[in-house]
């Protein structure tokens, strides 16, 4: 009886620790992509297909505030969204009050 | 038709970036939220491994000298070994918990033959200076990975190498193969063409 009590107690603040970190991972993706962002607007001539007129194909095809975007968005769809849906779910032993 | 080498260099660095963030929402979730799907703790591993074979085709297109090939070879092996074992381990193929001093070995060797073939100064060109100052960060961020042999499950240890992942590939985005580094580009290296 004691114990429930005692898990009861911690429920809430377990909650919003899980809440936390949720917050976190799914921050990081779009802030990632948001950093690509703002460097293609710091240096635009970093960014071939601008003026893609005589560039071969590595020029148009490599391009490193791109790159960051992409990996921000796929990081936030393969990897973020399925650890959040983990997160939310997740039940953490008794005892287990940091998890 | 082949890549110039900063783009092969930008395409290390978005897999750096992604082994990096990967790495970061591991440390933040925590390992039991992390091994819920199992595939989640093949990434990592599989991230390093693969880095280690596509330093392959870098050694065999991308070396101009014999110090650059076998930088690039040895650093090559260095990963895959580091990353199978990696793999190994939490597949519960490996026991031993020292296995896993294979990576904090490899980056090392990684960090060695950055800085060995390397032959100009940091002021020489950005490349040169990215060249040392990566070397050195893997060099000295080994001690990260090390302390995981004994304390895996430690997330300050694992902040750390989360840390060295997302500054290597901030380093390698840095990179372009004839540019001023503070300023300084020695006329040796030639003319900047973009």
């Amino acid at each position: 009886m004691e114990e429930s009590q005692q898990f009861v107690r911690s429920a809430p603040s377990t909650r919003s620790y899980s809440g936390t970190r949720a917050l976190l991972v799914s921050a990081l993706g779009p802030a990632t992509a948001l950093g690509g962002l703002v460097w293609a607007i710091a240096q635009p001539d970093r960014i071939t297909l601008l003026h893609p007129h005589h560039q071969g194909f590595w020029w148009l095809f490599v391009e490193p505030p791109l790159l960051v975007m992409v990996v921000g968005l796929v990081f936030a769809r393969l990897i973020a969204r399925p650890l959040i849906a983990d997160l939310e779910t997740y039940q953490p032993e008794a005892g287990d009050g940091a998890a | 038709m082949e890549p110039h080498s900063e783009m092969v260099h930008w395409l290390f660095a978005a897999n750096f970036l992604l082994l990096g963030l990967i790495m970061v929402s591991r440390v933040i979730v925590g390992e039991e939220v992390w091994e819920l799907r199992r595939w989640r703790i093949y990434l990592a591993p599989a991230f390093f491994f693969a880095s280690g074979v596509l330093l392959w085709p870098v050694m065999a297109f991308f070396t101009n000298s014999a110090i650059h090939m076998v930088a690039h070879g040895l650093w090559a092996q260095a990963m895959m070994i580091a990353g199978g074992a990696e793999l190994g381990l939490v597949k519960g193929k490996l026991h031993s918990r020292w296995w896993r001093l294979a990576m904090p070995i490899g980056l090392a060797i990684s960090g060695t033959a950055f800085l060995v073939h390397e032959q100009n100064p940091w002021l020489f060109a950005r490349s040169a200076f990215l060249h040392h100052l990566i070397g050195w960060t893997l060099v000295g961020f080994a001690v990260f990975p090390l302390g995981l042999v004994w304390r895996p499950r430690s997330s300050f240890f694992q902040s750390g190498f989360a840390f060295l992942a997302l500054a290597v590939a901030v380093m390698l985005f840095c990179d372009r193969d004839l540019a001023p580094i503070f300023g300084h580009l020695s006329p040796l290296d030639g003319i900047q063409h973009r």
